[in-house]
């Protein structure tokens, strides 16, 4: 209805003729003179949860070889809220040992994710996956994707309600296509796919990914305002009442082209929890039928806001609810990183533990996932993945408390409570050597840039000081870089645009203040600033805050100003 | 008798006054020499046999246009289709390629070209450019004097290395002798204005040199002198590349050796082999001095007629030093005067032992001679042999090359760690633009058709798929279809798949219709190609019976032998035959030549 149909983008097509996401994957896994599948195929092989990606670090040198690159596959196991039981965790960790990498990244959106499987395992994989009771359907790809939800250790009744909905509306939004327990389970083909329907997307799914999360007041862990549709629970007497609506919030941008622009979601109203699915499903059908689907760099739920309108948006799903939002109600956020150590809630005992940008590995002197395997086997609780990369042993009795703390003091694990307030809040995208979209290196890059940051701020006695850091190795920002106080997306081998000026609480957008720049002159530009931020700020004043009082950068609360009067770029 | 006339002969009045003289008094046998002499001696004296003048044969030809991108986003593949309309719309000829699918060979016969090119990253080319940037950028560039160029490039300003990757070009088309017809044009990200410029100023060119844009081309071959290079006169060769096969993590150490044959005249066809005169490892010769103590520098006979060499270099050229055989023993021992050798030779079960892995440092330790004159040695070494590799390449493909595939030999014997004479050179000591002494070795016992009716299927795990990409790699130059099967083997798929870009573009293209692959560690139970065949055996026969010729490469004491036990009872259980009639049948193929084996 709004899209010239002789104008779509190929992957419209792909998508139509895809036989509901079947393509033509089942065969390119059998092919055995490639270790890849075909172009086509690995753009649906990424509803069904996985990334076809090389070996990067190796990439130039097998080339010379004759050798195709090194593939692999990234799967991504969506687990709605984060939560995990012990045995999904051991069935995880068994998995990664087995056809893995030996490593396990807990996502930026409280996914796990396995690198490194060859295409003659995936299919066991996944089925590993599955018999575990979780799936990877829509973890990636154009449909509605992992549900955050905030892994409130606080109040446990209160969590489990919230997690609760995360789950609904998970369940409610997932592909109905039988391609995924063909392919993957061995279910018995269906013969006619026509009499297959997909009721809430359709043939052709979303025009672009897209992503809800659920905050919980005071914290914003879940970076509401970056997501397509943010929930911010509104908890009245230890009682879910209902969700205010964010709509229209993103991250990715393109380098160079200003018609794309990370953005903040817009508040359009307050519903009652009952009615929170359904609000959900309405929003996901206005942008089936709005969205772009003949650019896809402008694809994503917060252009189709940007170009229509909040008050059209209002109009729109009121007439798809028979019914208006009620005006939002009153939050408040106060931080939008996690909080270390145990803590005790509802007579329960949780765990909120630092794991480096979300890496859960054995090094030679850090072996925490063994740690973590050796509690999975003696946890009653669950894991609750943060939505900041780290993890949440939740819901431990007190003989297991005493018992866990045994296990990490045996290995030397640490809570994250004895690093500097900027490494406790920052966080790294993968990029290098997996990533296919990566610029520059982020996960394997970051820990050494902050030993460095660490330096500069001890300088100036600023060491404690919580500010929040992101890395992402290209404009997508897996890692939310645009909300952060100081952030870096790359550009190119050891170059990156460094931003400065997002909030404490996830609730402002930072802004170019150097371009294309290495190390060195990061450095540089950063001690400068935090010289100025030591004698300058006021009270407690946030070094976001500061650097936009002081007009390094504008303010910037909508992203169609993101490019605008950037007074760091000359 | 003919009478000669003018007319009828390419002789002017008055030679043919001459000629008609004499032509009528001479005998058959006096004509057949004179025939005999005239053509001989054509190459030397083409001008005197040819006195009347006749123009050469000509032929008028437009200049092609060849347009070639390095796309990152699709930007610069637009701009070359744009431009390659737009030419095309004025009737020319037009070639439009993204670098990386443009044969490099092609290069050479290019006229017009234009390079349009994004830039990626730190200045690196686009992943669809990276290895015709290489190309050009390597030894194997050809000279491009005839050719005229204009480069385009796209780039984003707030990068260091701005529009690099066009300027390599700019800069290396120029070295290679091209004429730049238009300045290179660096764009930044707003590309269409500045790009839109330039290619309306290069068809300006163009079409202003339309008026005279013909030439005339000379088809005269001219005949040149050559050597003829062989066994006893071999070429030295530049090494063009050296690069291993195998990838990270691999147990193996296979090489791909490309080597020029420019100027040579040698030539050659899929499944002959190229035979090397491999050099001694400089330090075991060094050993072999010192235990010795001779001097190096001492000239010393080498052979019955009196050429000389240095000590050193006789020891690393001309005689064999790695291995010792029986007749070497039985020799030496008259020379070491060395009384427990002498008794050893005595022993042939002894000598069968000790000379298992040694070599002549290792008789020098064991049995040290006295006083041992280094002008002796001619008389109980052997001369290095060459060493004989079947050619992966195709010549039709590349007249100017040979390609090899060499699994580098290294074990540990006798307390030293060792390696092949000639794989070890070329792995440790031969580098590109380095020299090797080579000829080219006929196999007539293993020659494929080429034709696209008769079905092909060839066998070749590891280094023993070589000969095999030299012939697919000529069926594609040749452009022969038709059904060809290759079956190949190796320890790991990630690692070990030799050529595997290759074959899969081969496979795409149709000049490779099946490949079956075994990788034997990569599953618990070991798989091997007669396993594939197994699995296959069905389809495998009724490609026999269609008339397909088999050939078997590769390791002989285990591979070939399976293969062939494998075809035995593949056609005893698809053609329902007894093990005998399976064995008449194999026979029959072997004499119809349908089953030839190069194993080794």
């Amino acid at each position: 209805m709004v899209n010239d149909p002789n104008k779509l983008d190929s992957m419209e097509k792909l998508k139509e003729e895809s036989r509901f996401l079947r393509g033509t994957i089942e065969e390119g896994l059998q092919d055995p003179i490639t270790a890849s599948i075909s172009e086509d195929d690995t753009k649906l092989l990424k509803f069904h949860g996985s990334y076809q990606q090389d070996d990067r670090d190796i990439r130039d040198e097998r080339r010379k070889q004759k050798l195709e690159p090194a593939y692999q596959f990234m799967l991504r196991v969506a687990i709605p809220g984060g939560v995990a039981t012990p045995k999904q965790w051991l069935a995880t960790d068994e998995l990664a040992q087995k056809y893995g990498d030996h490593t396990i990244k807990l996502t930026t959106r409280q996914a796990f994710q396995l690198h490194g499987i060859l295409k003659w395992n995936l299919k066991d994989t996944i089925k590993t996956i599955n018999e575990a009771l979780m799936t990877t359907i829509a973890a990636c790809g154009d449909v509605n994707r992992n549900v955050m939800c905030n892994p409130n250790p606080y109040q446990s009744e209160v969590h489990q309600e919230i997690q609760d909905w995360a789950q609904k509306i998970s369940d409610h939004l997932s592909p109905k296509t039988g391609a995924y327990h063909e392919i993957w389970l061995d279910k018995e083909k269906i013969i006619d796919s026509k009499e297959e329907e997909e009721p809430i997307y359709g043939k052709t799914y979303l025009p672009r990914k897209f992503k809800i999360g659920i905050a919980a007041p005071p914290s914003n862990d879940v970076d509401v305002f970056s997501q397509d549709i943010g929930l911010i629970a509104i908890i009245e007497n230890d009682q879910v009442q209902g969700f205010n609506v964010v709509v229209g919030g993103g991250m990715g941008s393109t380098h160079g082209n200003t018609n794309t622009y990370p953005q903040l979601g817009k508040i359009a109203g307050y519903c009652a929890k009952k009615d929170v699915v359904d609000v959900a499903e309405k929003i996901v059908t206005i942008q089936r039928d709005y969205g772009n689907r003949s650019d896809r760099k402008n694809a994503r739920f917060k252009y189709t806001i940007d170009r229509y309108g909040l008050d059209w948006f209002k109009q729109e799903l009121a007439e798809r609810l028979g019914w208006e939002l009620e005006e939002a109600k009153e939050y408040h956020f106060d931080h939008n990183g996690d909080r270390y150590g145990w803590i005790k809630g509802s007579n329960r005992w949780h765990l909120t533990l630092f794991v480096e940008n979300g890496r859960v590995k054995d090094s030679d002197d850090y072996k925490l996932m063994t740690a973590l395997r050796e509690i999975a086997n003696i946890h009653t609780g669950d894991f609750r993945l943060t939505p900041n990369q780290n993890l949440v042993i939740a819901n431990a009795t007190a003989p297991k408390k005493k018992k866990i703390n045994e296990i990490l003091d045996m290995y030397g694990i640490r809570d994250g409570k004895q690093y500097s307030g900027l490494r406790r809040n920052s966080i790294a995208c993968v990029a290098m050597p997996t990533c296919g979209l990566a610029m520059a290196e982020s996960e394997r890059y970051l820990p050494s840039l902050i030993d460095k940051i660490e330096g500069l701020l001890a300088e100036e006695g600023l060491q404690d000081e919580e500010i929040v850091i992101r890395m992402s190795g290209c404009p997508n920002g897996c890692s939310r870089p645009a909300l952060a106080e100081i952030a870096f997306i790359g550009k190119a081998p050891g170059k990156y645009n460094l931003y400065l000026g997002g909030s404490f609480i996830g609730d402002r957008l930072n802004q170019l203040y150097r371009e294309n720049i290495g190390e060195e002159e990061i450095l540089a530009t950063l001690k400068e600033i935090f010289q100025d931020f030591a004698q300058n700020r006021t009270n407690k004043e946030h070094f976001g805050d500061f650097v936009v009082r002081k007009g390094y950068v504008d303010e910037v609360f909508d992203g169609q100003n993101f490019h605008r009067d950037m007074k760091g770029v000359l | 008798m003919l009478t000669l006339q003018v007319v009828n002969s390419p002789f002017d009045e008055k030679q043919t006054e001459i000629l008609n003289q004499i032509l009528p008094t001479l005998t058959d046998a006096q004509k057949n020499w004179l025939s005999g002499y005239l053509a001989a001696s054509q190459s030397h004296s083409s001008q005197s046999v040819t006195p009347v003048e006749q123009p050469a044969p000509t032929q008028v030809k437009t200049r092609t246009v060849t347009i070639l991108y390095g796309s990152e986003t699709g930007n610069s593949q637009e701009l070359a289709e744009q431009l390659s309309k737009q030419l095309k719309d004025m009737q020319r000829d037009v070639t439009v390629s993204a670098m990386d699918d443009f044969k490099p060979k092609k290069l050479k016969e290019a006229e017009d070209l234009f390079i349009i090119t994004a830039t990626h990253g730190e200045g690196d080319p686009p992943d669809n450019a990276i290895q015709f940037h290489e190309f050009l950028h390597s030894r194997k560039a050809p000279k491009l004097e005839d050719v005229n160029f204009s480069v385009l490039s796209l780039g984003d300003e707030s990068y260091e290395h701005f529009c690099q990757t066009g300027k390599d070009f700019d800069k290396r088309l120029e070295e290679l002798g091209a004429t730049r017809i238009h300045p290179r044009v660096d764009c930044d990200v707003d590309y269409e204005e500045p790009a839109d410029e330039w290619i309306s100023e290069v068809i300006g060119i163009l079409k202003k040199d339309a008026g005279n844009n013909t030439q005339t081309v000379d088809t005269q071959p001219t005949p040149a002198e050559q050597p003829i290079y062989s066994k006893n006169n071999p070429y030295s060769a530049e090494v063009l590349d050296n690069i291993v096969l195998s990838g990270k993590g691999s147990n193996k150490e296979t090489r791909h050796i490309e080597i020029s044959l420019e100027g040579s005249n040698l030539s050659y066809e899929p499944g002959d082999c190229l035979a090397i005169y491999p050099k001694n490892d400089p330090a075991l010769v060094q050993a072999i001095i010192e235990e010795l103590k001779w001097n190096a520098e001492q000239t010393i006979p080498i052979n019955k007629q009196g050429e000389i060499r240095s000590v050193q270099e006789a020891l690393t050229s001309i005689f064999e030093i790695t291995r010792i055989t029986k007749g070497l023993l039985e020799k030496a021992s008259t020379y070491f005067n060395h009384e427990h050798l002498q008794e050893l030779v005595k022993d042939p079960e002894k000598v069968k032992a000790y000379i298992d892995g040694r070599d002549l440092l290792d008789l020098i330790i064991d049995y040290p001679p006295k006083q041992l004159d280094p002008t002796s040695i001619m008389h109980f070494l052997r001369k290095i042999p060459a060493r004989q590799y079947s050619i992966a390449s195709s010549y039709q493909a590349n007249p100017d090359e040979v390609h090899l595939t060499l699994a580098t030999v290294r074990y540990h014997t006798h307390g030293r760690d060792r390696c092949g004479v000639c794989t070890g050179e070329i792995a440790d000591r031969i580098k590109p633009g380095d020299q090797l002494n080579v000829y080219v070795h006929k196999n007539p016992n293993f020659k494929f058709p080429m034709d696209e009716e008769t079905p092909v299927i060839m066998i070749g795990p590891g280094t023993g798929v070589a000969p095999f990409r030299g012939y697919i790699e000529e069926r594609e130059e040749l452009e022969l279809k038709g059904k060809t099967w290759l079956f190949f083997g190796d320890q790991h798929f990630r690692t070990d798949f030799l050529y595997q870009v290759d074959w899969q573009n081969w496979l795409k293209q149709g000049y490779l219709s099946k490949m079956d692959v075994a990788f034997s560690r990569d599953s618990e139970q070991k798989v091997y190609v007669q396993h594939r065949m197994q699995e296959k055996a069905k389809e495998l026969f009724e490609w026999i019976e269609a008339g397909a010729h088999l050939f078997v490469c590769g390791d002989e004491k285990r591979m070939a032998k399976d293969v062939h036990e494998a075809l035995i009872s593949i056609i005893s259980e698809q053609g329902k035959l007894s093990e005998e009639a399976a064995k008449e049948y194999i026979n029959k193929l072997k004499q119809e030549k349908r089953y030839q084996r190069d194993v080794y």
